[in-house]
């Protein structure tokens, strides 16, 4: 009995990735299915397969990678003995896709209009005149500025958030049964991501296609799927209604998945003694730029662990390229100590520049992939003790042991280690100076989220046995939530509030903070209908 | 387009002030010799009368920096002084030579160039097909070979085994076209060869740059066409650095025409400047020197103007 | 050694045929005086005998034995060049490393200054610097790496300043490392392999460009057996159907080849490792 409403049914879905001279299995083995209508949220960490199942199911595979096993029918036609002509009558019009960078998906050569119209035009769907007018029709209810002319500018000329937005209108062009999207708001601000996803939202349920929404956040894929697909190294680990799920998952894994946002630090009462270092009225600008930091002033008590939180443009890497001095302020001053730090990191002493040391967020190119682990964090103890090899032998034996690692990694090249082990290493270095602060910049944002929650919890560890003070970089609040004790929230380069993080996260707060703190997403299925529900209210009673 | 015209201009003016940089340094170069001018130029067997003779004519006895005003002003009024090996106006000698030089490289530059843009189109479209490594492989050699290899071989099979055409490029004023043409085939293949392999490689290498681009995958996606694909994606991407490779080999295509000049003796600018080297002939060697100097900046001014206004991003600022 | 063995088992016959002509190059160079039958400029017959049992590759345009004249040639034309890349490649390769590193006015002076000479074409310049300072063979040297040293330059300061914008640099950066150690172990380590295929290119483009300055009479002068002014020398051969020049000119010819092939299959691998 043919089911009218299935779209898409994949049996024992097979595909193979060219690594190292052989083909190893990527997906092994997933099945899956796609009725008109529904929304389907993909969910995994990186290399758990949900990309290349979201291009299997529009019959494609990347470079490098192949179908070998299984069945694709897309409604009652079997993509996999579909020849190139039918495909290309199917991809586009029938089944699109949203990819994760809009930035690079959209040709530069071309305008934005001319992109959308390309696959109607070419299916002889519609006029160029109708095209047009079905562009601005999408651009407005995506809620694009100026949904007139935008589609005339070229992709370098639209931001971030509003070339997704161009992509998802690009996608609706020819009303396809399916869209594919493949994390389309993972590289975008909190702020933005709401009014995308609920762009996305409102798109959907209105023209009534179905989707698979791929992505690593759970709460994202809570606000807008039917059911949910949890995948882990390419296998599936549990599927089901999305709500049920949430509330009551059944495998482990998905509940260390949904546990990940739930960590929240225990409040610390504040301190009264002096600060470790204190930032006072920092103004800052890049040569010949406009100032991108004004009157920036917090403190950083010992043991304790300050955040600084923003979106991308809210100046927060800036303060730490001027607290580390690569980034001399124009105006105010930092001590740490007490004692003054020289706006440029030459003239600063040794002895003091020890005292404080940097994490970073892509540890790829954090280490030097020419050095053995051994040299990576040995250096810093011969660099600044003058010991011998065979004391700094021991220390990194230390070291590496406070990190969770065995001596086996010693001799390791970074090429041979795993994202979240490379930033225990620079976790490590960090420490082998006995620094009395780390500053981490967005250290987690490039790791998935079972591994980064690891890590913070080693962060906090560490400052429990040593007294560590952290200045934590970043624009993601529940990590806030889960180490730190005082917030620093900034906005366009300025301090917009500041304090013990329970005052600042409890209103009445800031406007901004407001706004920062319900942008988060929850995991609750009906948080983004009720938040704008919410904020239309405000707007009305304005 | 206005938003390019202050980058071209910034481009033009350095290329100006390289060109002044250069004729200052070959101004300089040759008429500051370490030793007597005069006495290196005549020999060691040069009487006395001879030596103050010619230091006069060259005006030696001047500080140089007037020298150099002077020899500028000359030059702007098209005085181009007179040979030393024979007394004739340099401004004689060079014009016609200047005309075969461009002759031989603009017709080097018409085969070449198409041909190199269609095989690096369908070798990156083939990637590793045995089309595309025949190709990639006989390119690397070709472009291993020193040009006289290439011309000798050249000689070889067409005019000791085959007898078709001159080893000797007597090409003379007046000379009818087929018979130019006859003359022309073997020096214009020599250069083709050598600059068709160079530029194919890069232009493959660009294409499969342009191929591997996101963007190109979204299309793919999208169900585009294949041929689409590569006409109205990748084409208009792959435009710019490929016109920016074609005039730089151009720019080359202007150097390299001096080895294939004295190989088949070809009464070029090339075969002047050698030949004016030898002798010590500075006038000539001076102005040829700068003629293609011009030629070689101006060819990189024009790459460097036509890829800036190739890139979308610049045409069309935020 | 075991890593050397595996990675030449692995490599593909072009890449074999490079080393094999390689090796041979470099064992006839530096074994000439042992390997040739005849003195460098030693008279031996008659002028563009045909090979014969004595004279392997017969005579050349003063008799002088043809084999000979390779086997020196091969020699004096390696010799020379691969001193000019040490130097070109030496300078070009500190100057550039050490620009991109500390920035500021010494790299806009330094790149300045290579702007310019990299504007003007390179045989041109040659030529006309060679016709003042004349053609000795330390003067061609020198001139000849001076001006390549600026294509060194070029790829060094732009592998440096991928390398240097990387947060491992500004880490060391950050514990107040000194600009030395930055260069010497922190970038050098990961320019190397790019590097050692540029030093490759360099060699066979200054072998290319010696030879061909000799072939224009402008470069290594007789009786000085090399490569170049052999071609040049024995010219006139051609019109009489004698193969003569075609010998020093495909010996030329083969080693730039090769080492086209070698750093082609190094730069493959590299990629490959890195993917």
């Amino acid at each position: 009995m043919m089911n009218e409403q299935r779209l898409l049914t994949i049996k024992n879905l097979q595909i193979e990735g060219w690594q190292e001279e052989k083909w190893k299995p990527v997906v092994k083995g997933i099945d899956l299915h796609l009725n008109r209508g529904e929304v389907l949220g993909l969910i995994g960490e990186s290399g758990a397969g949900k990309s290349t199942i979201g291009l299997a199911a529009m019959g494609y595979a990347r470079k490098g990678c192949r179908i070998s096993g299984g069945s694709i029918n897309f409604h009652g036609k079997e993509l996999r003995e579909a020849s190139e002509r039918e495909l290309e009558n199917i991809r586009g019009v029938k089944i699109a896709y949203v990819a994760q960078s809009a930035a690079a998906s959209f040709n530069p050569s071309h305008q934005l209009m001319t992109q959308f119209a390309e696959i109607p035009l070419e299916h002889g769907l519609m006029t160029q005149a109708e095209a047009r007018q079905k562009a601005v029709n999408l651009y407005t209810r995506l809620f694009l500025p100026d949904p007139e002319g935008i589609g005339f500018r070229y992709p370098h000329q639209v931001s971030g958030g509003q070339l997704q937005r161009a992509m998802v209108a690009m996608a609706m062009a020819c009303d396809p049964d399916i869209i594919v999207f493949d994390e389309p708001t993972t590289a975008l601000d909190v702020t933005t991501q709401i009014e995308v996803l609920s762009a996305i939202k409102d798109v959907v349920r209105q023209s009534n296609c179905a989707a698979i929404y791929i992505t690593h956040d759970l709460a994202v894929v809570a606000q807008l799927a039917d059911r949910i697909m949890v995948l882990q190294n390419g296998l599936e680990v549990e599927e089901g209604d999305a709500r049920s799920m949430l509330h009551a998952p059944k495998q482990e894994y998905t509940a260390r998945l949904l546990a990940v946002r739930r960590v929240i630090k225990e409040a610390r009462p504040p301190v009264e003694e002096e600060p470790l270092m204190r930032v006072e009225h920092i103004t800052a600008a890049y040569k010949n730029g406009p100032s991108i930091l004004h009157d920036v002033s917090f403190n950083v008590h010992r043991g304790r662990t300050v955040a600084v939180v923003g979106e991308s443009g809210s100046g927060k890497t800036s303060v730490a390229r001027v607290i580390t001095g690569f980034l001399p302020q124009s105006e105010g001053m930092i001590y740490f100590d007490g004692i003054e730090m020289s706006p440029l990191l030459k003239h600063r002493d040794k002895n003091r520049l020890r005292k404080w040391q940097m994490i970073f967020q892509m540890p790829d190119v954090a280490i030097n992939p020419r050095h053995k682990v051994k040299e990576i964090i040995g250096r810093p103890i011969s660099f600044y003790y003058g010991l011998g090899k065979k004391q700094v032998g021991k220390r990194v034996g230390e070291l590496l042991d406070m990190i969770e690692l065995d001596t086996g990694y010693l001799d390791r090249y970074p090429s041979e280690l795993s994202g979240g082990e490379k930033q225990r290493i620079c976790i490590a270095r960090a420490l082998a100076a006995s620094p009395e602060l780390i500053i981490c910049d967005e250290i987690t944002s490039a790791l998935d989220q079972l591994v980064a929650e690891e890590i913070l919890k080693l962060l906090q560890r560490l400052q429990d046995e040593l007294n560590m003070s952290y200045l934590f970089i970043t624009h993601d609040l529940a990590t806030v939530k889960a180490i730190a004790d005082d917030v620093v929230v900034m906005y366009q380069g300025r301090v917009v509030e500041q304090g013990p993080r329970q005052t600042v996260f409890t209103p009445p707060h800031h406007e901004y903070t407001e706004l920062l703190l319900s942008s988060v997403p929850e995991m609750d299925p009906d948080w983004l209908d009720n938040l704008l529900k919410k904020r239309e209210q405000k707007e009305m009673n304005k | 387009m206005d938003f390019l015209l202050p980058l071209i201009l910034k481009r033009t003016g350095f290329a100006f002030l390289t060109l002044f940089t250069i004729s200052l340094l070959i101004f300089v170069g040759l008429e500051a010799l370490p030793g007597d001018t005069a006495q290196a130029i005549l020999g060691q067997g040069a009487t006395e009368e001879n030596l103050a003779a010619l230091r006069k004519e060259m005006k030696l006895d001047l500080p140089v920096h007037t020298r150099y005003v002077s020899w500028l002003k000359d030059i702007s009024h098209g005085d181009l002084g007179n040979s030393l090996s024979n007394g004739r106006p340099v401004s004689e000698m060079i014009g016609w030579r200047f005309q075969n030089t461009l002759l031989l490289a603009f017709s080097a530059a018409m085969v070449s160039i198409p041909l190199a843009i269609i095989l690096g189109l369908v070798c990156a479209l083939y990637q590793n097909s045995w089309l595309d490594r025949i190709l990639s492989t006989s390119t690397l050699s070709a472009i291993s070979f020193p040009e006289f290899f290439v011309a000798y071989i050249l000689i070889l099979v067409f005019v000791v085994q085959f007898e078709m055409f001159p080893s000797v490029a007597l090409l003379k004023p007046g000379m009818g076209m087929m018979e130019i043409v006859n003359v022309l085939v073997l020096p214009c293949l020599t250069l083709t060869l050598v600059v068709l392999a160079h530029m194919m490689r890069m232009t493959r290498a660009t294409i499969i740059g342009v191929l591997s681009s996101p963007y190109i995958e979204m299309a793919q996606l999208k169900g585009v066409r294949k041929h689409k694909i590569i006409l109205y994606h990748a084409l208009p991407n792959a435009l710019g650095p490929i016109i920016n490779v074609v005039v730089m080999d151009l720019a080359w295509l202007v150097v390299g025409v001096v080895v294939v000049e004295v190989v088949f003796v070809y009464p070029g600018l090339g075969q002047l400047l050698v030949d004016s080297v030898s002798k010590r002939d500075i006038p000539v060697v001076q102005t040829s020197g700068l003629i293609f100097a011009c030629t070689y900046i101006f060819l990189n001014l024009t790459a460097d103007v036509l890829s800036i206004i190739s890139n979308p991003r610049l045409r069309h600022p935020k | 050694m075991k890593n050397m063995i595996k990675l030449l088992k692995t490599s593909p016959v072009s890449a074999r045929f490079g080393l094999i002509v390689i090796t041979l190059s470099l064992v006839v160079a530096l074994l000439a005086p042992i390997l040739a039958p005849y003195g460098q400029s030693e008279i031996v017959s008659d002028v563009w005998l045909s090979p014969s049992y004595d004279y392997p590759l017969g005579t050349d345009q003063l008799g002088r034995d043809m084999l000979t004249r390779l086997i020196y040639g091969a020699r004096n034309s390696i010799f020379i060049a691969f001193t000019t890349t040490m130097i070109a490649f030496g300078l070009g390769a500190i100057l550039g490393l050490i620009a991109a590193t500390t920035g500021g006015w010494l790299d806009i002076l330094l790149s300045r200054i290579v702007d310019i000479f990299m504007a003007f074409p390179t045989l041109i310049l040659a030529l006309m610097i060679l016709s003042v300072l004349g053609t000795s063979i330390p003067v061609l040297i020198v001139v000849v790496a001076l001006l390549d040293s600026t294509r060194v330059f070029r790829l060094a300061r732009a592998l440096a300043m991928d390398i240097a914008i990387m947060e491992f640099v500004d880490a060391a950066r950050l514990r107040g490392e000194k600009t030395l150690y930055i260069v010497w172990r922190e970038i050098l380590p990961n320019a190397l392999p790019a590097l050692i295929a540029e030093f490759g290119l360099r060699f066979c483009f200054i072998f290319l460009f010696i030879s061909s300055l000799s072939f224009l009479g402008l470069g290594i002068q007789p009786p000085t057996a090399d490569w170049g002014s052999m071609v040049r020398e024995n010219s006139g051969a051609m019109n009489f159907g004698i193969l003569c020049p075609l010998y020093p000119a495909a010996t030329i010819a083969l080693l730039t080849v090769s080492i086209n092939l070698v750093v082609d299959w190094f730069l493959h691998r590299s990629a490959q490792i890195r993917a």
